[in-house]
């Protein structure tokens, strides 16, 4: 039988340097006791080798690195077994190369289960740790006394020092002591109660925020317990309220039941009145661009609104020459609340630019307002309106089209055809040619900038890109 | 009026600021107070400071920087017509708590609301104001949330989300006839407009290949929350919205709210509150349209409501028992991620396991939180339900005993 002997604790290096000769000697886990010196601890001087086996040092070997930090941080539970599980982890490895992949292996498993213990324990030390103010020669610092459920400390110190660099603080705990000067931090040995401070005033209002946050409606106790394990609670200077706020909240809640409703306040109900009565009134026909735009937006002739975020009007000079009818808003169209602003609208820019089109002297809007989607996984897939929509929509455009008075309007692609036209008009048979509309406009058809980002041969996209500049080049002259 | 106490008012405005769900500290960007002034970190992992027995996570100081409010919500405590008591505080005054409190380590930050004051701009101009010292005049790296209120303009909206690591607007209730009904000051377009400006920031900040890092907007994006059980919606038709939000905005987060009494409600609201369970199921069926692959559609019908007794991933399964079981040494993940009782790291561990040995019955119940409920649905080395996963009585054998939450 084999005796290791660790200086401390969480002595990994220690531990490290013993199972490594013991894994040399060829020494089995069954065959190893793992013990803590007495006499040791973390600030006595380690002078003497604890490790009494031969030291006849055998050729290193390697091990994967995810088991050298699975054991960091085992070393840290509290569980007397957490050496010899490692130990024979280790020995395991020599057969197993694998070993540390397989989770669902017994020793693996466990190694697992103490990781955990060991996470969760560091992340009760960040939520749980409360300071409370107190003034030395130095002026103020902030000192904690905590109990962490394992010896986590140390290790989680580093966390408190980058979040509260500018602060001295202590965490003040039974096995180790943490202490932050806004420089550096350094560790002291553990420490009683007694030497954190009492009290600290701003506690009272914790403890009156913690009770007000509270919903009596839903009690969840077992969840709050689940996450906040009592073990924690007598430091905790909120917890000592949990008692009386369950045993309350019944009755609070039956008595909202009961109580409920009351009469409104006299002066809201004032105010209501006279909101009521200088209400905007609903007008029929849109008079105006403005209530074009401002009336797309709380539109209800066809259901598209409801999942879209808002209606898109058309935008340009009020007395524009050109008018320009896409189909309906694209996903960025919908969210910026302007037309042809998305991918399609980048060709369309560039295509005006190439025709000598200035863009800020047309008007641009779309043949529905609202935008089609289904949503396929994370994204909002475009779809193409039906008839119905687009004569639902048709009374939007043709109050853009009276208002606007434009002489030529140009429809992009089959949708805005159909809505400007009143009739399906195939665009590859009509385009290039001025067609007569009912209103002494003249009417050009051609195709929809995102029909030609999806062409997907090179040289039918270049040769249906050329025909749309020479469209657009048609309708200027047409308007001028 | 006589003036109330700093105390007083911590207690008056954050009873009001609890019907908000949302206390997430999570998501953000990496950052902490070395090399500053002041103090605050977000590591990105959200931290809980506390819990209240109500079960629901303490992580940031969540108040109203005031309830008064010139709105007439039927289903909130702030309304103009409630009696509840009310007061305001002062930016400093928010300032200084949100400070003392990270100090003592009782919170991550703060989540700041507010009723509407005078106006909606000036209401948000000093919510603005209160992030803004936190940031400027005193460095704090710490998180912020803010209330956005859709009616303010789009420039307070965007400074917001330049000091804030998260925002939320919340579009209340599933059904936009219930919101002209319940809330009439408020306004659904208005409130879909403001979450496409916020993404439209959060994307532009995100886009690539641009040469100056633009200054971090909002980086822990935007979340809302929905009133489950105020009006008549059905679970499905609550979902439907839910998804049409989540592929319109990419939000982090829809938290569902299970309605719950108020004191001094309005006569419009049903006084019933719908089971807590419910909410939860929600939540469950929200993770598998979210983590999960599984479209709202297969989940449940917009008229449907989803079965409080089952969670929705096994009511799937039973539902589509052709598709089971699934051989856990050979299936994709995809497959495996459908299989009742199996959560994505399960599934990670499984398949990370399974490159190095067949699996048996024995390590699955060592990868899984427990093996009883995965039987009918899964193929082992060792292990096959047989006519197991056909039997008429299997909702019987799989279905909790009890209910986890009531």
């Amino acid at each position: 039988m084999q005796v290791a002997r660790l200086a401390h604790e969480t002595d990994f290096d220690g531990w490290r340097r013993a199972a490594r000769e013991l894994r040399a000697a060829g020494t089995p886990p069954e065959a190893v006791i793992w013990t803590i010196d007495g006499a040791g601890g973390l600030f006595a001087a380690a002078s003497e080798d604890p490790l009494k086996v031969s030291r006849k040092t055998a050729a290193a070997f390697s091990v994967p690195k995810t088991f050298v930090d699975l054991a960091g941080k085992v070393i840290l539970h509290r569980s007397d077994e957490r050496f010899s599980l490692l130990y024979r982890l280790l020995w395991r490895l020599q057969g197993e190369p694998n070993l540390i992949h397989i989770a669902s292996d017994p020793d693996v498993a466990r190694a697992h289960d103490l990781e955990r213990g060991v996470s969760r324990a560091a992340h009760k030390m960040k939520a749980f740790v409360r300071f409370r103010l107190a003034q030395d020669e130095d002026g103020e610092a902030y000192v904690a006394w905590f109990e962490p459920a394992h010896r986590v400390t140390e290790a989680t110190a580093p966390f408190f020092a980058r979040r509260f660099t500018n602060m001295r603080f202590s965490i003040l705990t039974p096995d180790v002591c943490a202490h932050w000067d806004t420089r550096a931090l350094a560790f002291t040995p553990g420490a009683d109660p007694a030497d954190a401070p009492r009290e600290d005033a701003l506690e009272e209002y914790w403890r009156t925020y913690y009770a007000s946050i509270f919903n009596p409606a839903r009690l969840k106790t077992a969840a709050m317990q689940r996450e906040m394990p009592k073990m924690y609670w007598r430091n905790l200077p909120e917890a000592a309220l949990i008692p009386e706020l369950i045993a309350k909240a019944e009755g609070r809640t039956d008595a909202m039941v009961r109580q409920a409703p009351t009469v409104p306040s006299a002066r809201a109900v004032k105010a209501a009145l006279r909101n009521s009565r200088d209400a905007p009134y609903d007008g029929l026909a849109p008079t105006s661009l403005e209530d074009v735009a401002a009336g797309v937006d709380h539109c209800r002739r066809c259901p598209l609104w409801r999942d879209a975020t808002q209606g898109v009007a058309g935008e340009g000079p009020a007395r524009a020459k050109l008018m320009f009818v896409g189909e309906q808003p694209g996903d960025q169209e919908d969210l910026a609340g302007r037309p042809f602003v998305g991918p399609a609208g980048q060709v369309f820019d560039r295509a005006l630019s190439e025709a000598g089109v200035p863009r800020a002297e047309t008007y641009v809007t779309n043949a529905v307002k609202h935008f089609k989607h289904e949503k396929r996984g994370k994204r909002r897939i475009h779809q193409t309106p039906t008839s119905g929509e687009v004569t639902a929509c048709r009374w939007w455009l043709d109050g853009e089209r009276r208002l606007v008075r434009p002489r030529v309007i140009v429809m992009l692609g089959a949708t805005a055809a159909l809505s400007v036209m009143g009739k399906p008009t195939p665009i590859a048979r009509n385009r290039g040619q001025a067609l007569q509309l009912a209103d002494q406009a003249q009417g050009v058809v051609t195709y929809h900038p995102s029909f030609l980002l999806r062409v997907p041969d090179e040289a039918a996209k270049q040769a249906g890109y050329a025909a749309f500049v020479e469209d657009l080049k048609l309708a200027w002259t047409l308007a001028a | 009026m006589a003036t109330l106490s700093l105390k007083r008012k911590l207690a008056i405005l954050s009873d009001a600021a609890k019907y908000d769900a949302s206390c997430a500290s999570s998501g953000s960007e990496k950052r902490n107070s070395v090399g500053g002034k002041g103090i605050g970190s977000t590591e990105g992992h959200g931290i809980c400071h506390a819990y209240a027995p109500d079960g629901r996570c303490i992580s940031l100081l969540k108040i109203l920087l005031t309830n008064f409010c010139v709105y007439d919500c039927a289903y909130c405590i702030n309304r103009v017509s409630s009696n509840t008591p009310r007061a305001r505080f002062t930016v400093q005054e928010v300032v200084d708590l949100t400070l003392g409190f990270y100090r003592r380590n009782y919170i991550e930050g703060l989540f700041l609301s507010s009723g509407i004051i005078r106006s909606a701009d000036y209401t948000m101009e000093e919510m603005v104001r209160v992030a803004r010292t936190l940031r400027e005049v005193h460095d704090f790296r710490g998180y912020i949330h803010l209330k956005v209120i859709p009616e303010a303009s789009p420039r307070l909206v965007e400074q917001a989300a330049l000091y804030a690591d998260r925002v939320s607007i919340n579009i209340e209730l599933p059904r936009d006839e219930s919101l002209a009904a319940l809330a009439p000051e408020k306004d659904v377009v208005g409130i879909k407009k403001a979450m496409g400006a916020v993404r439209l920031g959060v994307d532009a900040g995100r886009e690539k290949g641009r040469k100056a890092k633009p200054p971090p907007f909002a980086p822990a994006g935007q979340s809302t929350q929905m009133i489950v059980g105020a009006d008549g919606a059905s679970d499905g038709a609550i979902l439907a919205r839910a998804d049409s939000l989540y592929g319109a905005y990419r939000l982090r987060r829809v938290y569902y709210s299970a309605f719950s009494p108020i004191p001094d409600s309005a006569a419009r609201l049903p006084l019933a509150r719908p089971p807590l369970i419910r909410e939860h199921r929600l939540y469950q069926a929200d993770w598998l349209m979210r983590f999960y692959g599984f479209e709202r559609t297969e989940i449940i019908g917009e008229t449907e409501d989803l079965d409080l007794a089952i969670d929705p991933k096994l009511a799937w399964a039973l539902r589509n028992r052709g598709d089971f079981p699934v051989d856990v040494n050979t299936a994709e993940r995809e497959r495996l991620l459908r299989v009742p009782g199996l959560g994505v790291k399960a599934v990670g561990r499984i398949l990370d396991v399974r490159r190095f040995k067949r699996l048996e019955l024995a390590d699955v119940k060592r990868l899984t939180r427990g093996v009883e409920k995965l039987k009918p649905f899964l193929v082992c080395a060792d292990w096959s339900p047989g006519a197991l996963t056909d039997r008429a009585d299997l909702r019987e054998r799989v279905e909790p005993q009890q209910l986890e939450l009531f």
